[in-house]
């Protein structure tokens, strides 16, 4: 006889004790410490900063841990965490051209002032996976760089363009209230603002897809990137009861400024145009492809035709978003019996009839 | 700092201006911040007053997935008191995995009773069903919607189908009904079957089964409805009039079921297909667990 | 000395929540509401109590004359609620009506867009009574059949002019309205007739 399934809440309750020893592993290994993560998965641990919105590298850190390594699930505890804390306001904006640089380079010029620096980067390392750190060891202390005389003064590249009129000046800061797409639903269109703030909490393969279809012809900006920079910046708040700033803190920051071509028109003389990107941490390809996907998205706004997904605002932000995207592809884990039983009931009734209609076409047959 | 480096706040938030009564320590009442259940309480008022119209409102990520219930949830946490009684159910069931997850999530966060008894609750939280036991006026039945727009599968552009409601233009949507009919005969859509609401909206009634379509029309429940990944809030007041589009020469038809619960033996209840072997065995039984329950309590006192 | 705030901000606030939304759900049905409120005058503990229940830094609130006239007002509900007070009745999420027979045209509110009704103004009237029976006639969503009551005091051609909010639906502003220890709801999708 049969009877109804009982049992959800047992059933739940031993699954969640049977992910706690499946995130512990085998017990006679070392347990990872908060710490160990937070530095020596720093990158990692700076995705999910850059994609749950919040900089905490402690909380980031143990989010990893708690989610066994799964950046997505790290992010949504992340963000359901942010979810749960008070908002006091919002910044002043961090002034990256006085960031203290730990790296920055520039594809557009050989040197600049400020120089070229390179920092810790993957870039010029051959990959080829290194046995020795399967042991534990010492690690060879970093070169101490040589001072600059121009050490201290980092202009931004933008700006050094835009003294010349070569690149389109930053829009002028009007007072306008920036949106906030945490508090407020997105209503399209959706200006710059918003959009760099989905593209900055976009899962980062989804931007990065977007990011190279568009160097691939779908929606193409002819890109070069102006200026790479990480290092620290001061983070600044205004009280409303003081009417002055007053430092917070500081935030380790990706910044990525790409340098596009523009055509001009008979109103405006040519001028390269701009693509920005953002991310907490050193966080450099996402910065990159954001910086491409920020500029394909202006394909209105700069008059070019609107043919490619990246340059659809609708298509790109309802879509870069981890969370939707994996809350929504995985929902169809849930039971749906109830809608299936619905679809099965149609389709045997269909079946029913085709079969119906068959058999008094062979009787006419039959009959003829 | 702690001895691990974990800011001390975590786990344990500083408790905030007149957030006390809460059981689950460390966060509000129903888990959400006062400045967000605001948002949500005057979406929910606005949606009640332009019945079908789908409200925008700021969805806050919630401690579940998107797709899971987070509109629901918001929701339900919105308008929860603690004199209330709640009941969670998917697929009609109370003993679903994701309905004890919300379940379980507002006992913890909130401590307000929970039922399993359709009319015990004051508030019902859903997935896919309505309760075959009426409503009755002073519930709230609070919908999980996955996607709000009814026309979004026939244009998926936001901008667009704002302006197709906006002129109240849902000519699409007939033709896409009746492009079935002429192609199978029926209208080939069994749940999340679209209705027009007080004379003006259609509506997405979310993926419930139509069978449960026509408990929508001038129920005496408050109907709300939350879409969390869409950031939408849509509601139906009681007493509304809710009409499933139909033609003249294919009226809208339910579901109908030839054999009884196997169960209780009810008959004009949804049932469940359960596969009892591998050689083609089935049954039949009641998708709406307490009132087979109850019936069958019923029967063998 | 500012007036208090609700002493149970979760709860009065939820209390005052369901008791406006169940209002509006069930158009001219009063319901109970005693926020334990002492607001300055001519505030009233009703229209205090929907003011800190439903505004905040993202509503412009409007007052009218009566309320506008007593500094002590707009103190007391920028402290509790830090909304913005607006002049324009049509820049605000909420106007405050404490004078109802003086109330403005209700097309002078917001009345939503379109694509948008729900951008419409809320208004909350203080009345003196709301009695069931007798009155306006009040039909649509939310009510079983029809349902009678009697609003005083009311502005003038306020049939009339219900009649106007209601032909443009879904544009159209909504109405809160209260009396001494009572709520009752007035949505735009109610049709209201005399007699």
């Amino acid at each position: 006889m049969y009877v109804a399934v009982k049992g959800g809440e047992a059933a739940i309750d031993n699954a969640h004790r049977l992910l706690a020893e499946a995130r512990r592993g085998d017990a006679a290994v070392p347990e990872l410490s908060v710490a160990q993560i937070r530095e020596q998965m720093a990158l990692l641990v700076d995705r999910v900063m850059t994609e749950g919105s919040l900089y905490d590298p402690d909380l980031a850190a143990l989010a990893l841990k708690q989610a066994r390594g799964d950046v997505v699930e790290a992010v949504f505890l992340v963000r359901a965490y942010r979810t749960t804390l008070p908002r006091f306001g919002a910044s002043t904006p961090v002034d990256t051209g006085a960031m203290a640089v730990e790296r920055r380079v520039s594809a557009t010029f050989k040197d600049l002032p400020g120089g070229q620096v390179l920092g810790p980067t993957f870039d010029y390392t051959h990959r080829l996976i290194d046995f020795a750190l399967a042991a534990e060891g010492a690690v060879e202390p970093a070169a101490e760089a040589e001072p600059r005389d121009d050490a201290g003064t980092c202009p931004r590249v933008t700006d050094l363009l835009a003294q010349d009129g070569l690149i389109e000046a930053s829009p002028p800061d009007d007072g306008a209230p920036v949106g906030d797409l945490t508090r407020e639903p997105v209503d399209y269109p959706a200006d710059r603002a918003l959009r760099l703030q989905a593209l900055a909490r976009g899962d980062e393969g989804f931007v990065l897809g977007l990011a190279y279809s568009t160097q691939r012809g779908y929606g193409r900006t002819h890109p070069f990137v102006g200026e790479i920079r990480v290092g620290e910046v001061a983070v600044e708040f205004v009280p409303e009861e003081l009417g002055f700033a007053v430092p917070l803190g500081r935030v380790r920051l990706t910044e990525c400024q790409m340098v596009n071509q523009f055509k001009g028109s008979g109103a405006a003389p040519p001028q390269f145009t701009r693509g920005y990107g953002l991310s907490f941490g050193q966080s450099e390809r996402k910065a990159m492809a954001m910086a491409l996907v920020d500029r394909a998205l202006r394909a209105e706004e700069l008059g070019e035709p609107v043919a490619s997904p990246a340059q659809d605002q609708e298509f790109v932000l309802a879509h870069c978003d981890s969370l939707q995207a994996t809350g929504f592809v995985e929902h169809l884990k849930l039971p749906h019996y109830v809608d299936f039983q619905a679809e099965l009931e149609l389709v045997r009734r269909l079946r029913a009839e085709f079969e119906q209609g068959r058999d008094r076409a062979g009787m006419q047959e039959a009959a003829e | 700092m702690s001895a691990t480096g974990i800011p001390e706040r975590v786990g344990h938030l500083p408790p905030r201006k007149g957030e006390e009564g809460s059981s689950e320590a460390g966060y509000n009442f129903a888990y959400l911040d006062e400045g967000t259940k605001r948002m949500i309480r005057r979406a929910i008022l606005k949606a009640i007053a332009v019945p079908g119209y789908q409200v925008p409102f700021a969805s806050r990520e919630m401690p579940m997935p998107y797709g899971w219930g987070t509109g629901g949830v918001q929701v339900t946490a919105a308008i929860l008191g603690r004199a209330d009684v709640l009941k969670v159910i998917d697929q009609g069931a109370d003993d679903t995995t994701n309905a004890v997850s919300i379940r379980r999530f507002f006992a913890r966060t909130s401590g307000v009773a929970t039922t399993t008894r359709t009319t015990e609750a004051t508030i019902i939280q859903t997935r896919h069903r309505i309760p075959e036991t009426p409503l009755s006026e002073g519930q709230t039945l609070v919908y999980q919607v996955p996607i709000p727009e009814p026309l979004r599968f026939l244009e998926p552009r936001e901008t667009e189908t704002r302006q197709l409601h906006a002129l109240a233009e849902y000519g699409a949507m007939h033709v896409k009904l009746y492009e079935d009919i002429s192609r199978h005969g029926h209208i080939a859509t069994t749940y999340a079957y679209p209705v027009e609401v007080a004379g003006r909206y259609v509506m997405d009634p979310s993926p419930t089964p139509k069978f449960d379509n026509p408990k929508m029309d001038d129920c005496p429940a408050l109907q709300l409805f939350g879409a969390g990944r869409e950031r939408r809030i849509y509601a139906v007041p009681p007493y509304t009039r809710v009409r499933s589009l139909d033609f003249e020469d294919h009226p809208f038809r339910v579901q109908e079921f030839t054999a009884p619960c196997a169960l209780c033996g009810a008959r004009g209840h949804y049932l469940d297909e359960v596969v009892t072997d591998d050689s083609g065995g089935r049954m039949y039984v009641c998708s709406d667990t307490d009132i087979c329950e109850t019936r069958v309590a019923e029967a063998t006192r | 000395m500012l007036a208090a705030g609700f002493t149970d901000p979760v709860h009065d606030a939820q209390g005052t929540f369901r008791a406006v939304m169940d209002a509006l759900a069930r158009p001219g049905l009063s319901r109970p509401l005693a926020p334990g409120l002492a607001p300055p005058a001519p505030l009233t503990p009703e229209l205090a109590a929907v003011a800190l229940t439903l505004t905040d830094a993202d509503t412009p609130v409007w007052l009218d004359a009566a309320l506008a006239d007593v500094p002590e007002v707009a103190a007391y509900l920028r402290f509790h609620t830090g909304a913005p007070l607006t002049d324009d009745p049509a820049q605000a999420a909420f106007a405050l009506i404490r004078d109802p027979a003086r109330c403005p045209p209700l097309d002078r509110f917001a009345q939503g867009t379109p694509a948008y009704p729900d951008t419409a103004t809320t208004l909350v009237l203080a009345l003196d009574a709301i009695t069931p029976g007798e009155g306006l006639r009040l039909t649509g969503p939310g009510i079983k059949g029809a349902v009678r009551v009697t609003l005083t005091p009311l502005p003038e051609g306020f049939v009339a002019q219900c009649a106007g909010n209601r032909v443009g639906f879904p544009l159209g502003v909504d109405l809160i309205l209260t009396a001494p220890g009572r709520v009752a709801g007035l949505p735009r999708s109610t049709a209201v007739t005399e007699g």
